[in-house]
């Protein structure tokens, strides 16, 4: 497998209050290409801070991002991030947020493309609503759609789905698979649900708490569709838990 | 149904109002102080000489200008603000200090820069209804939610996409609560504006109405009108705060 990204030694701290909080502390890792990978942590351990330099809008204090093998730019369509708050833009419809990335497409070949894909997501018969006229799930399928839209090599997931209610989270993440199937990209996954990244991941990678640094990696040798309730899917739980410093067997 | 019942309050207010108001004139035989009755029949001969009518449109021309001008100085002018800090940090300063001068303290210098004639009170519209239009859009620049910045960012757009579709839509809420301040305040302006020379507009029927025979039934009936135009002109406002593509904002 080609690698993707690869993260080389990237370090983050923030002053504060005269000192300096770290909160990223020497992580690197790898992702191939076409490949789903999790990555679990703590909360506040600094995964989205570790997130928004992997794609983009925060520089880190030193290490280097390749994407491809090239030092990473700007924030590009190359990579969309979706984030836990979501960015559906409330002011468009969901076809203009779904045509909202598609920039070098004449005006009736967006409307396609924006159709194709709200089609894909569930979302047909909708496409002249606003946002505030739909559910959480509703909005979370916008924006897939809206990513997927662009054609984007790399899909950057920051706690995508942690907003929603158990149901329609499980529904989200099936609905994901799905359109894994259909359209292949590489996958960076943060969350802090193990179950969530135990349904979805390739390859788990643990976060220790701030500073953060990778602890521990865990590949998911498990085929699809995984049922949750399986004993190989319990038996890694447990032990990703325990690397978490959860050891009971809740979580 | 509903609508009707929920406005009896209102209703009886203001129908008690006017009752206390007949019989208190009534009691004290006030030669100068109309009655409601009087107000009435002031209005009906307003309206049936024409001049009411003339009043009204000279006020809200006057207004439609000044405040058109308004617009379109203070919202590309309040965008630039928010979005350039350079921009914001020289000029917000001297903003702030023109902001609080009342309109009325320009009345002078508008006199002797415009005369007069219509371009006083224009001046006068303008300059009361411009800044809170201004900070309005400004503020609303400043408050856009980094996610939707950065969402744009990701997806690469140009400058000109990114205003179109994101800078100004998330800012139009915004610019219209500016909108509904600066016309509020420009329908109150006017009014005084219009007091100092001019031979028309809803000040001068009321000016007028008073030194030429103490006619108070018209000075009353002008202001009745003031009121109603006013509250007409808010509605108008409203309006736009129904679009779709602005409701996100005042749902919450």
């Amino acid at each position: 497998m080609r690698t993707k990204i690869e993260v080389n030694g990237i370090r983050k701290g923030f002053a504060l209050n005269g000192g300096e909080l770290r909160v990223v502390e020497d992580v690197s890792l790898t992702v191939g290409d076409g490949e789903f990978v999790a990555i679990v942590g703590p909360s506040g351990c600094g995964k989205t801070t570790l997130m928004n330099m992997v794609v983009g809008f925060v520089q880190p204090d030193s290490g280097s991002i390749l994407i491809d093998g090239v030092p990473r730019a700007e924030p590009n369509a190359k990579g969309i991030l979706i984030s836990q708050q979501g960015s559906i833009f409330p002011w468009l419809t969901v076809q203009q947020n779904l045509m909202f990335g598609l920039n070098d497409h004449p005006q009736a070949d967006k409307k396609g493309v924006a159709d194709h894909y709200a089609a894909m997501v569930g979302l047909k018969g909708f496409e002249g609503s606003y946002p505030h006229e739909l559910s959480g799930g509703m909005l979370k399928r916008a924006e897939l759609a809206r990513a997927f839209a662009v054609k984007p090599e790399i899909l950057y997931m920051d706690e995508p789905f942690s907003a929603l209610d158990a149901l329609t989270n499980l529904r989200m993440r099936n609905e994901l698979l799905r359109i894994l199937e259909e359209e292949r990209h590489t996958v960076m996954l943060i969350t802090h649900d193990v179950e969530e990244a135990i349904h979805l991941a390739d390859r788990i990678l643990v976060l220790s708490p701030r500073p953060t640094r990778i602890q521990a990696m865990f590949k998911v040798d498990l085929p699809h569709p995984r049922k949750l309730t399986s004993p190989e899917v319990q038996e890694l739980r447990v032990a990703i838990l325990h690397e978490l410093g959860v050891d009971r067997n809740a979580g | 149904m509903n609508k009707i019942k929920e406005s009896l309050p209102a209703m009886a207010v203001i129908a008690i109002l006017l009752a206390a108001w007949w019989l208190i004139v009534a009691k004290t035989h006030s030669v100068i102080f109309p009655t409601p009755w009087q107000v009435v029949t002031g209005t009906a001969e307003l309206i049936k000489d024409g001049t009411l009518f003339t009043h009204i449109g000279a006020s809200l021309m006057r207004v439609g200008v000044g405040f058109s001008l308004a617009v379109l100085v203070a919202v590309p002018l309040g965008l630039w603000l928010g979005w350039v800090k350079g921009a914001y940090s020289t000029l917000n300063p001297l903003f702030q200090i023109l902001r609080p001068i009342s309109p009325i303290a320009w009345i002078p210098i508008a006199i002797l820069w415009f005369g007069v004639g219509n371009a006083s009170p224009i001046y006068l519209i303008f300059i009361s209804s411009v800044f809170p239009m201004i900070v309005q859009t400004t503020a609303g620049v400043h408050t856009i939610e980094r996610r939707y910045l950065r969402a744009a960012q990701n997806f690469g757009v140009s400058r000109r996409t990114l205003f179109r579709q994101v800078v100004i839509p998330a800012v139009f809420p915004q610019i219209i609560v500016g909108m509904r301040i600066g016309l509020g305040v420009a329908w109150l302006v006017v009014v005084a504006a219009e007091m100092i020379a001019l031979r028309s507009g809803l000040g001068y029927l009321i000016i007028d109405s008073r030194n030429a025979g103490n006619r108070y039934d018209l000075v009353i009936a002008g202001m009745i009108i003031i009121g109603l135009i006013g509250l007409m002109l808010d509605g108008v406002m409203r309006l736009l705060e129904g679009l779709k593509s602005v409701r996100w904002r005042y749902a919450h």
